[in-house]
Formats: structure tokens, sequence, C-alpha cells
């Protein structure tokens, strides 16, 4: 972090560790005295809220695997004894079930902040690619965690998925093989998946550390988009900041407890309650609901790209679906070079807002149209929601650089700040207290 | 809440009541701290399955002549069970105390049917879990992990010694009194009771 | 001002969804089951729900003398039976009616011993394979979990407003339904010789398991009614017991915890209020 530190060692013990690791520094800087603009919204509060949704994780998912076998024989009865026979086994279970729901609530929503306040543009680029694979790395991993309880769902997700890679042209087939370390879905693939699932939240514990960092070096955007520019603008970290995602948190798990106590299945599956069974397949088969956009776009390439005016086959449909669905996600590392504009926030960019809401809608849409069978009325849909998706990026964001006459920014945050409260009138004076710690 | 009460200048009975706020929050979040700590110990129990697999076993001892021993196994662990010959019993009553680390009387020590009591003295100590009052009786039934470090001690069975430990060498009488150390204290009895002549039950007092 | 625009925007979004998901929901209903399950008002719903040990005591009997001929229930041990209130000596008895195969003894062979209340309930056929076998290729699946493995898609909005009313009856929902839908077939439907036609089975119009359940089949012995409806009820409580014994337990303690967890948010969000009152922000 930019600036010089404010820590003041008062103990004995404290300035001898000060001058050997400054752990208790690192820590001041970071969650104490880091400053943080003072017009954060609730928005804001997800990064936080994520942070204790990936220990939480940890958590229980080292507890449940105390009792867990990844053994293809006996892993479905595991999970059963977990729930019925362990001293608050059921809550485990389920917290950790629902808890996966409820970690991609929140990063959808922290991504969506990012992309709504322009969180990605320079120069914080780095930080929002160190995000997307963050996003990416989870993704594998409650992948790989719902393949553990070696359910009807699981099984047949395991098998599908790991079939996006027999896409790849000539070496296919190898590489699933290999993923699967069998011919089919089986035992080995359990193991390695287990294996996995237990070391990635480890993988993203590390990237979130430097996704920190870099959030740490640039400081925090703000609603307004203008950055911060004198320390008027900015309040301590702790207490402002601790109190209100400390809020947030508990508010946040208090709707999470709400499922898991009292409809712990909501969101998941009922046929994963049927165990693993190679030769029947589940008549209706989608992925957990975080997804189904994805889902959605995978199934909605349903032709083959030939040479125009030929019968040749430059990607057949299976390939072509899996590439749109990862094309999808890949896109997101380019979004900071997409937006051309140089306004930040999206609340002074009219256009910009349509194009957002759009995007989020049709998204929620997308994800409606995983759910459902790729037949009739769907596939057409399925389409049509892909390309607005896409069109999102390209050519929408560029042009709309382009085109857009944003709305007048304020000088400043504070002077947003100001004018908000006598927009409201109610102007504070500022108590001397508040002053907040100066950044650089 | 000294540290923050430079926050504002408001008067004593605001700087109260947020005192009180800021000590009900603190204690709210103490309760939830309690909270998650406590599944997560409680949830390293043995679970139901473990604990009704480890109610009592019973098996038939018919098959055990005098002076064989045989293993048992309750609630995962090894259990020896012997069978005391008339001259092993002379032999443990006649053994003087002091090459004893644990000393107990022979009556704390075995149990079950037949027996004629040997040492009318004899009567249970504290360590006499599960021996059958003053009596002796013709069966010596004790955990068969080591009171050291828990290794399973070796057979020998040549006069009053019954057991030596592979791991750190401590001796055991065929009653399972250590005669010599690391081990500080004599094989533990578990519950057990004769349900008839032949029927022994490991796990439960009678 | 900005924020309050983003809201109504949101909110406008949010109606025009609602209407176009609606309407497109209402297309895609089609498929099996042909009808909804009917929605039984069963002890064990809602933030309270409990269980009716009564009601479970009257399902492990239906459990036991019509469904066990065909299904099993391996994940359950004679030992669960306390839940439902009975003694150590009622469930010894009761598990010594079945025989369990044990061993190898110590000359290496396989015996037969009466079932112990730590055995799992002993199903009416060796394997899978004689399961199928026995029943002309259909295999009558495993009960245990069978409260938890169907449910009827809700359809959007219903799945919504089950959010809010705490609905999670799907499976004993369906069972109850299934129980006592079965009726004669329709002049156009197209029965498969064998089947019989039940307008609430979820993967087809007809189902191999022909109507289990007739009045007057089991006998109660604390004044309940005699009837199949009663029977289909109470075997498919029963059916949501083994599948979460806990279930009463996961609901007390929710209770306590959501309800900590509000009380907690709202004290934070007055210190939060104190900590911020002299910042604009």
């Amino acid at each position: 972090m930019s600036g010089h530190s404010t820590y003041q060692p008062t103990s004995g013990f404290g300035k001898w560790m000060d001058a050997r690791l400054p752990m208790a520094r690192l820590m001041h800087d970071s969650f104490v005295s880091y400053p943080v603009p003072r017009n954060l919204n609730a928005f804001y509060t997800f990064g936080g809220i994520l942070m204790l949704m990936l220990v939480s994780q940890i958590i229980t998912g080292v507890v449940i695997a105390m009792h867990y076998t990844s053994d293809a024989s006996t892993a479905f009865e595991s999970v059963q004894l977990l729930r019925r026979d362990v001293s608050y086994g059921g809550l485990m279970q389920n917290w950790h079930a629902v808890g996966a729901s409820f970690f991609f609530i929140a990063v959808y929503l922290h991504i969506a902040r990012g992309m709504y306040y322009g969180s990605y543009k320079a120069p914080r680029e780095v930080l929002w690619i160190l995000g997307v694979i963050i996003y990416l790395l989870m993704m594998a991993t409650a992948f790989m965690g719902y393949v553990l309880p070696w359910g009807q769902m699981s099984y047949w997700g395991a098998q599908v998925i790991t079939n996006f890679f027999s896409a790849i042209p000539l070496v296919g087939d190898t590489v699933r093989e290999y993923l699967l370390g069998g011919y089919s879905v089986g035992n080995a693939t359990l193991n390695r998946f287990f294996s996995l699932h237990y070391l990635l939240p480890f993988m993203i514990a590390g990237i979130a550390i430097l996704h920190v960092w870099a959030l740490h070096v640039t400081g925090q955007t703000n609603p307004t988009g203008v950055e911060v520019k004198s320390k008027q603008d900015v309040i301590p970290f702790t207490p402002y900041a601790t109190i209100k995602d400390a809020m947030a948190l508990v508010i946040f798990f208090a709707v999470m407890a709400y499922f898991v106590f009292f409809l712990p299945d909501y969101l998941g599956h009922a046929d994963n309650y049927i165990e693993a069974n190679p030769l029947v397949t589940p008549a209706h088969i989608v992925p957990e609901w975080y997804f189904l956009p994805f889902y959605a776009v995978l199934r909605a390439i349903d032709f083959n790209i030939v040479i125009p005016f030929t019968d040749i086959v430059l990607i057949d449909s299976k390939l072509g679906g899996v590439l749109a669905m990862f094309g999808a996600i890949a896109i997101l590392f380019f979004l900071p070079w997409l937006d051309t504009s140089d306004v930040r926030s999206g609340n002074y960019r009219p256009l910009f807002r349509i194009a957002f809401a759009i995007f989020v809608i049709n998204a929620i849409f997308l994800g409606y149209l995983g759910s459902r069978p790729a037949e009739g009325i769907w596939v057409p849909l399925m389409k049509a929601s892909t390309l607005v998706y896409f069109a999102y990026f390209i050519p929408i964001l560029p042009l709309l650089g382009w085109i857009e006459k944003p709305l007048p920014r304020p000088a400043s945050i504070m002077d947003a700040v100001m004018e908000k409260s006598q927009d409201e009138g109610a102007a504070h004076i500022e108590g001397s207290a508040a002053e907040p710690n100066t950044k650089g | 809440m000294a540290e923050t009460s430079n926050i504002d200048g408001h008067g004593h009975d605001g700087e109260n009541r947020r005192d009180f706020l800021y000590l009900a929050t603190g204690a709210a979040g103490a309760v939830a701290v309690g909270g998650i700590i406590w599944p997560l110990v409680s949830q390293l129990a043995p679970n139901a399955r473990e604990e009704a697999a480890g109610a009592p076993v019973q098996l038939n001892v018919s098959a055990v002549e005098p002076g064989m021993v045989i293993t048992v196994v309750w609630r995962g662990g090894p259990y020896f069970v012997r069978h005391l010959t008339d001259e092993e019993l002379e032999l443990a009553a006649d053994a003087p105390e002091d090459i004893f680390r644990d000393f107990a009387p022979l009556a704390a020590r075995t149990g079950g049917p037949g027996v004629q009591p040997v040492d009318e003295t004899a009567t249970a100590d504290e360590n006499g879990a599960g021996a059958t009052g003053g009596k002796i009786g013709r069966w010596a039934v004790m955990s068969a992990n080591c009171t050291h470090l828990g290794c399973v001690p070796t057979e020998v069975d040549t006069g009053l010694d019954g057991w030596v430990c592979p791991c750190h060498g401590s001796k055991f009488d065929i009653t399972g009194r250590v005669t010599k150390g690391p081990a500080p204290t004599n094989l533990p009895l578990p519950p057990f009771n004769f349900a008839s002549e032949d029927i022994l039950v490991i796990g439960a007092d009678a | 001002m900005i924020i309050s625009r983003l809201k109504t925007a949101l909110v406008a979004a949010t109606a025009v969804a609602v209407l176009v998901l609606g309407g497109l929901s209402a297309h895609a209903a089609s498929g099996y089951p042909i009808n909804k399950p009917k929605n039984v008002d069963w002890s064990f719903n809602g933030p309270f729900g409990h269980w009716d040990v009564g009601q479970l005591q009257r399902g492990l009997k239906v459990y036991t003398e019509v469904c066990a001929a065909c299904h099993s229930l391996n994940l359950m041990s004679y030992r669960n039976l306390e839940d439902l209130g009975y003694t150590g000596t009622q469930i010894s008895n009761y598990a010594a009616e079945y025989e369990v195969e044990d061993g190898p003894n110590d000359d290496g062979e396989m015996f037969t011993r009466p079932a112990e209340p730590t055995d799992r309930f002993v199903g009416p056929y060796a394997n899978k394979q004689e399961a199928i076998s026995a029943n002309g290729g259909a295999y009558p699946p495993d009960m245990s979990l069978l409260a938890k493995a169907r449910a009827v898609e809700r359809g959007f909005p219903t799945f919504i407003f089950d959010i809010f009313t705490m609905y999670a009856a799907n499976g004993p929902d369906y069972i109850y339904s299934l129980l006592t839908g079965y009726q004669d077939p329709p002049e156009d439907a197209d029965v498969l010789d064998g089947l019989h036609y039940n307008p609430y089975f979820i993967a087809g119009n007809a189902l191999a398991m022909s109507n289990p359940l007739f009045d007057e089949l089991v006998t109660y012995d604390d004044g309940a009614p005699e009837t199949a409806d009663q029977y289909a009820k109470d075997v498919s409580a029963f059916l949501m017991w083994t599948a979460e014994p806990n279930l009463d337990e996961r609901k007390k303690r929710g209770f306590v915890v959501v309800l900590f967890l509000l009380v907690f948010a709202g004290l934070l969000y007055f210190t939060k209020k104190k900590v911020w009152a002299d910042v604009s922000h």
C-alpha cells in the first residue's frame, strides 16, 4: 500500500516484533488506518462478505472432510451418515451446500457492482483480472464439490462437464480420459475431484490476497467514480468501514441462515438424493443455478459453423457451444479495454445505465433459460439472449464510449457528499475526530 | 470504550447510552463466536453410529480352557481375556506386594464364576471396577493397550509374568498388574460381567 | 436522486421480467406429472414444524406391513426408532423379527442371527439385482431418501413465493398424491401393458407399482381412521422422517439462530449509526 505507515507499537513486545516481522503493522495499515472513500454504499460491502464466505466454506469443508469418504461405493452413504449421525453434521453439510450458493450470490453482486461503477478501468485492470481468476477458480471448485456427494446430479454433471473437453479437436477424448482417470466417470474421478476440491479454495485464498493487495495499491473506487483527491475524501477503515461491513455481513448471514435452516434443499436438486447410477440419466439434467446462464449459452449453439457456400464444417455445434460458453467468461478478462469511456461510474453515463440494466436482466433471463429444456421456443430465446449477452461487450461498450454524452461529474468525493447532504436538507458539520488518515 | 469516546462531544447521558450499545453489540458478537465454535467442537465427538456400535459385546467363552488367553474387540480396541488356572491364581495371590508398581489385590483384578476365594482378606479397592466384590474370579479381563503409550503387550506366560510390551518394555503379570515401567499403572479393567457360566459381557457391569 | 432513479428502473425491470417469465412458464407446462401434487398441511411444515410422533408410528406400521414387501430402507437402523418414542425392548423385539447375515465366525462361515438395534433395516431382497428380477424389471427404489429425492417442479412464479412460505414438502406431497392418485385411465390415454395409470406419477402416465393401499388394510390402535387416504398421509410423513430424522431439530435451531442474527444485525445497525453520526457520507 502506498503512503507511510501510521502504526505505533505501544508495548515492548510490539516494538520487538515490529523490528522483526511487522505483521501487526501490515494489519494496522490494511484494516485499521487504511483510508476508504467516505461515500461507499452497501454494494461495496460484498468484498468483505466474500472473504468471510471463503473462510466459512473452508471451515465447514474441513469439518465435512473429516466424515466424508471419497470412495465411489461409500461416498453417498458417508454424506448421509454425516447428516444423520454426526453431532451438528446436518448443519455443517447444509451450511456448506447453501454456502456455495450464497458465495455465488455475493460474487455476482460484487461483479455487478464493479461493472456498474467501472471498477475495472485504469489503473485497476490487474485488480479486475485477479477477480476474474478468482471467479474461474470458484466455478471449478463448486463444480468439483458438487460431484462429491455422488448423487445422480453429481455423476451426470461430471459426465457433461468433462465432455466439454472432448470437444477439443484431435486430442479431446484423450484429454477427457486424463481428467477422469478412466474411460468414464468413476472412482478415480471422484478421488481426484476430492483432492482438487480441497486444494482449490486455498489457491482462491492466495489469489484473494493478491486481489486485496492490488486494491490497496490503487485504493477503492466509489459511486462517483472520481478518484480520491484529498484527505477530506476519505475516512479510516476502522471503525467506519469495519462496522458497516460487519453489519452487512450479519444481515447476509441471517438471510443465508434462513435458507440453511428452513429451506436447505431449495437451491439444490432432488435428483442428488438418488445415488449415482451410470446406467440411468435423470430426465431433466441441469447444473446448479449459478452456472445456468453459461449452460444456456452452451446450448444456444446447436448449429455447425460452415465455410460459406461449401459443406466444410469449420466448427461443429459441440465445439461451438463449448467455445461460446468459455468465451462468455473469457470476455470478462478484456472488459477493461472494451469499455472506451473515460467516465468511470455508471451514475454519470445515461446510455450505459440502460445498457447495463438490459445486461443484468438478460443475464438473469439467460439463467432462467438455462433451467429450461433445449426444445421448442426456448432454443431461439437462448440464441437471442446469448446474442444480447455478447453484444453488451462487443459492440455496445466500445461504441458507447464514442457516442455517449456523460453527465457533469462532481469535482471531488467531498463535493458529491456535500451536495447530497444539501439535497437531503441535513448538512452535517464535520466532527473533529472524524479526521481521516492521510493517503500519500 | 475509552478509545472511542473522543469521536464526538455528546453529553454524559449520550456517552452512557453509547457505551451500553457498544457493550451489547460486543456481547452479541461474543455469543456469535461461541455459537460458531460450539458445533465445530461438538462434531468431533464419536458419532451416533459409533456410539451405538460401542454397546456391550457378548461372547461365549466355554471353549476357553484354563490357561488360555483370547483377545476380543470392544469399541474398536483389543481386550485380553485370560482363564486362570489354579496354579496361576495361587502364584498371583502369593506374589509379594513390592514387586508391583501399582499394587492391586487379586480380587480387584479378576472376576467371573466358579471361584473359591484364595485370599479371604482381599477386597476390591478403587482399581476394582468390574471385579466381583471381595471374591477372586477365575477370569482376568483387561484392556490390551499398555498404560504407557498404548501398544499391545506381547504374551510371555512364564510363571507370574503375563505380558511384555514390545514398544518400551513394560512388564505385566498374568492379571495385568504392572511389574516394570515405564507403564505407570495396571492394565485397566473394562466394565464386564458374566451373564451366565459361559457368557462374558464386556462393556457393562452386572 | 440517482439512486432512487436506479431503484425505479430496477423495480420496473423486475416487474417486466416477472410478467414475461410467468407468461413463458405457462407455455412450458407440459409433460409429467399430468397433475401437480396436492398440498398437504403437514405437521412438519413451516418455521415451527415438528413431527407428529403418533403419525410416524402409524407410518412405520404401514411401511412394515405394506411397503416393506418390496421397498428397502437401507439408511435407517432399528436404533433410530428411539426417535419415534419406542423403548429399547420394543425396538429389540421389532428388530429380532428380521434375520441378518453375519460372520464369518471362527470357523470362517457366514451365519444368520436375529437383527439387533444397531443393524440397518433388513430389506426384502438380498441385492438390487434380485429386487429387479423379482419385480419384472422394475426396481422398487430404496425408500430412505425417497421424500427428498422426488420433487415436482413448482414453476414460475410459485418457486419465488415458496421462499417466503418455506415450502419444502415437495417429497411428501408427491408421495401422498401418488399413493392416492391411482384411477382409471381416460379414453385417450396410452397405457403400456403391466403399468398402472396415475396422473401424479413424475416420469410418465403410468407406473409399474399397482395401487398398494386400500381401506382397512392396516389396523391402527390409536383410533386414527383406517382409510387409504390416512395410510398414504402417515406413510408419507414417515418417509419424510426417514429422509431427514433431524428435521424438527433443524427448525428449532434455525428459529434461534435467525432470531439471534436479526437482533445482532439490529444492534450493529444502531452501532453503525452512532459511529457514522458525525461523518457526512
